[in-house]
Formats: C-alpha cells, sequence, structure tokens
C-alpha cells in the first residue's frame, strides 16, 4: 500500500474512501485504535501520515477508551480531530463520549457499524451505534462510498459551526461500505478548502490563558447545561440543511438532508431504512412500481437530531409505515427507529399505521424477496388492520421457537 | 447566561464550599499534637495549614470534607473527628 492519494474518479475501497475524505478535511491529530471493520480506515490514514502525505500527529493508544481521551484534550487545545471505530470499541468510548458532547467538542468519528457481543459477530448491523444514541453526539448514515465521502467534509462543518458545537458520528456499514471497492469521485483538496474553513474554536486550552474544562458543576447548574446541548442538537436541523445545500453549489451532490424521500407522494406504503439497506430497498421499489404497487422509501440520514417533523410530513399521505430497524431494543420486542417514529407521530395530526421489523442483525443478508414479503405484510395491514407490530425478519424456525 | 460549555476561570473552584459535605470535623489537641505536619502533608484537599498563633494546626473548614486521613495518620493520635450536628 502506497500513502500516496489518490485523486478524480477512482475505484476504491469504502474504507480507503473514507480515510481520503478525512486527509482532505486536514485533520491536525488522529487517535484510533485498530478494530474490524474500521480497521482498514485508520490503516490508510496512519500510512498517508508517516508518508508525509498529510500533515497530522497520529497518535496510537491502548485503547479506544484512550483514543477518544487523547481525542479530548486535542480538540479542547484547537485541533481538528478524528477517530474511527465500531461495535466492542465503541461501547469502550461510552464514558467519554458524553463528556465530548457535554465539553461541546467538535469531533467527527467514522462508526463503521458493527454488531455487538454476544454471541461475538464481526459483521454488520446498527446496535453499537444506536445504542449510543442519548450521548448527545449527532448520529449521519450513509447509503454508499460516495455518501460516506461527502458526508464526513459535512460533518467538520457541522460540528464546528458555534451555534452547534457537538461531535459527530458518521456511520457507514460494516464491510458491505467499508470493504466494498466502488467508483468514487475523490475530493480534491482546493474545493475542500473552499468548502471547509479551518477550525476556529470557541474556547481554547491553553497554558498562558488557563482555563478549567469539563468543571465540575453542581445540582444549580447541570440541567441548565444538559438543555444547552439539547438547544444545540436542534440547532443543528438547519445547519445540516445547509451543509447538504453548500455542497451541492461546491459538488453537484445531494442527498436530502435529515431524511431523503423516494417516491413516496403517492405511496401507500413507505419503507423506512438507514444505511447501506436502503440501496437494495431503491431497487425493490423500482422493481414494484414497475408492477403498479404504490410503494415510497424514506432514508433516515440524520438519526440525531430525530427528525420528527420531516418524517411526519413524509408519511402523512401512506397507509401503512414500514422501519427496518438493524437493531433491537431489547425489551421493547422491536428496534430503536420504529419506536422512536411512533413517539413522535404520537401527538402529531399524523395517523399512519406504523409497524416494525428487525432485520439483518449480526450481517443476515436482506434479499429482495425478504423485502417482498415485508411489503405483502403491509398490504395485509391496509386491508386488516395491524396484527403483529413488530417482528425479527427471517429468524430460523428450526433453531428458535416463535411466539407463545 | 452560562457559557456554551462548562469551562471554568482560574480559581473559581473557591467559590464552591466543599465544607458542606462534612459530618465528621477534625480538631487538634494542641497539648498532643508535636507540630511534625504530617496531617498537612496528607490532606488531599491542601487545606491542613500550621496556625499563626501556635505550632499546631487547622483546617480551613470552608472546605475540608472531613475525610478523616489527618486523623489516620497523625502519628500523635492528636486529631479527634467530632460528628458535627446542627
Amino acid at each position: 500500500m502506497t500513502g500516496k492519494l489518490k485523486s478524480g474518479r477512482q475505484v476504491v475501497e469504502g474504507s480507503y474512501a473514507v480515510a481520503h475524505a478525512v486527509a482532505m478535511c486536514r485533520p491536525d491529530v488522529i487517535s484510533a485504535y485498530p478494530i474490524t471493520p474500521q480497521t482498514h480506515v485508520v490503516e490508510d490514514l496512519s500510512q498517508f501520515v508517516a508518508d508525509g502525505a498529510i500533515d497530522a500527529k497520529y497518535i496510537n493508544v491502548e485503547s479506544e477508551f484512550s483514543a477518544l481521551s487523547a481525542l479530548v484534550g486535542a480538540s479542547a487545545a484547537g485541533a481538528r480531530t478524528y477517530s474511527a471505530t465500531t461495535s466492542q470499541g465503541l461501547a469502550l468510548m461510552h464514558e467519554v463520549l458524553f463528556n465530548v458532547a457535554g465539553m461541546r467538542l467538535p469531533v467527527v468519528m467514522t462508526i463503521v457499524n458493527r454488531s455487538m457481543s454476544a454471541p461475538i459477530n464481526i459483521w454488520n448491523d446498527h446496535q453499537d451505534s444506536m445504542s449510543e444514541r442519548d450521548t448527545g453526539w449527532i448520529q449521519l448514515y450513509a447509503e454508499d462510498a460516495q455518501e460516506i465521502v461527502d458526508m464526513t467534509v459535512q460533518a467538520y462543518l457541522i460540528a464546528e459551526d458555534p451555534e452547534v458545537s457537538l461531535p459527530v458520528m458518521v456511520c457507514m456499514d460494516g464491510f458491505i461500505l467499508s470493504h466494498v471497492f466502488e467508483p468514487v469521485d475523490l475530493l480534491d483538496q482546493k474545493a475542500v478548502d473552499e468548502f471547509l474553513p479551518p477550525f476556529k474554536p470557541v474556547s481554547v486550552l491553553d497554558p498562558d490563558n488557563p482555563k478549567s474544562f469539563g468543571m465540575f458543576v453542581d445540582p444549580e447548574y447541570y440541567m441548565d447545561f444538559r438543555y444547552l446541548v439539547e438547544q444545540a442538537m436542534d440547532q443543528s436541523r438547519s445547519k445540516i440543511r445547509d451543509a447538504a445545500r453548500r455542497f451541492e453549489s461546491a459538488f453537484g451532490r445531494y442527498y436530502g438532508d435529515l431524511i431523503d424521500t423516494y417516491h413516496i407522494d403517492d405511496a401507500e406504503i413507505i419503507l423506512v431504512a438507514m444505511g447501506s439497506l436502503v440501496g437494495t430497498l431503491r431497487d425493490v421499489v423500482d422493481d414494484l412500481r414497475s408492477k403498479g404497487v404504490p410503494v415510497g422509501l424514506l432514508k433516515i440520514r440524520a438519526f440525531r437530531p430525530f427528525p420528527a417533523d420531516e418524517i411526519a410530513e413524509a408519511i402523512a399521505g401512506a397507509k401503512v409505515v414500514c422501519v427496518l430497524d438493524k437493531n433491537i431494543s431489547l425489551g421493547t420486542g422491536e428496534g430503536a427507529v420504529c419506536t422512536e417514529i411512533k413517539a413522535s407521530l404520537y401527538n402529531s395530526d399524523v395517523s399512519v399505521p406504523v409497524i416494525g421489523f428487525v432485520i439483518g442483525l449480526g450481517g443476515r443478508d436482506i434479499p429482495v424477496s425478504t423485502v417482498q414479503r415485508i411489503v405483502s405484510k403491509a398490504k395485509d395491514v391496509i386491508k386488516h388492520g395491524i396484527k403483529v407490530e413488530s417482528e425479527f425478519v427471517d429468524l430460523k424456525h428450526s433453531l428458535v421457537s416463535i411466539g407463545t | 447566561m452560562i457559557p456554551h460549555a462548562p469551562i471554568g476561570e482560574p480559581g473559581s473552584s473557591l467559590a464552591n464550599k466543599t465544607g458542606s459535605w462534612r459530618i465528621y470535623m477534625p480538631v487538634w489537641n494542641a497539648e498532643l499534637c508535636n507540630g511534625c505536619g504530617t496531617c498537612e502533608t496528607f490532606c488531599p484537599e491542601g487545606v491542613v495549614h500550621k496556625r499563626a498563633d501556635s505550632d499546631t494546626f487547622i483546617a480551613d473548614y470552608d472546605y475540608c470534607k472531613g475525610c478523616g486521613i489527618c486523623a489516620h495518620e497523625c502519628p500523635k493520635d492528636a486529631i479527634e473527628m467530632i460528628l458535627e450536628e446542627k
């Protein structure tokens, strides 16, 4: 492998595409701990640094906890920072995730989504990042390698906006996106420099002008700081929209903002998903549309902040919504996206049946035929109402007894 | 308005009078105390100081949390931890 950066349109591995996009953002400090399937991203970046292809400090650490902790100090000192992790590594960062958000440090981190142990499994689902949804990080989910590239650059613009000043997780599906080779338009340094100004921190950790970061706060003030994080999350909505449109002006590509929609205007059945599964669903929608089935697609790009208003507006005219969750909130019987969509609709004027499908956990394949069966179930709901509100898709009847 | 993040100026922790956390209060017995300063050395809060008027010691009760380390370490058992009741 060479650290010399490629340019222009190239067939590259998804991990290389991310590493290249990060390099174009001129990070000052990178710290990460290798873990499958994130490894190639940080291998490429460490090679870039070692070869002098980018001017960044790469801090080798002994754990993910240390990787993110190193970035707390670096970001507070005014550095543009980057990390990447997955699964158990992200879980090990859990405590530090709250600190980064609460200290309002605009760290950008790629999450190469993978399942959680046990049983140990290295393949893709969204359980790792979904389990960190309350930590105060903005969460964006990409559909393909080009979107992960473009989203990474937008992530720095959003995170470092003084009115946001929050960290961002840019999530990509492990193996499905990280290890696939696709044609990607690699970004040009000059164009990225024009799009993304240098990081100007709101406050700087500086020995000549000492301050304490992450102060102890007593009950009289703690809640107010938590409210400020929520307020910043809310402000990030318009910044996410602005970043998407500004990126379109600069680079000619647009993917929607907090959500994207596909054939929803006259859709009776709307499928909801995040990440690479959306690509499969586009094909299913095209196929079923050609057969006259009124099906559409809603892709969630930003899970945090949660796009409640956008979703309500998009599904208002539908007769049933099918949420495909690559995670399970154990004890609720359904995935978190399904739960949150239902919760956000409860007091709204929109009354559409929502059914949930827990699908593709631990890398289980999601073939077109499975999605077609989900659409058949949606048709039954339109005719007969909801019989099963949420279910695990494609369980092996030979291994588990299902139902009661 | 509070700043966007919990960032403090130097010395601002003085506003946080942690002495209110205390349950037991260290009290020095001047007759037993030999002035060795072990209590001052071991105090994790740095709030034990030599008295101006004698060779014995005293805690700054605005910040002393009453942990009792000074009493535990004192080679002369000259520090008594007294329950504070209000």
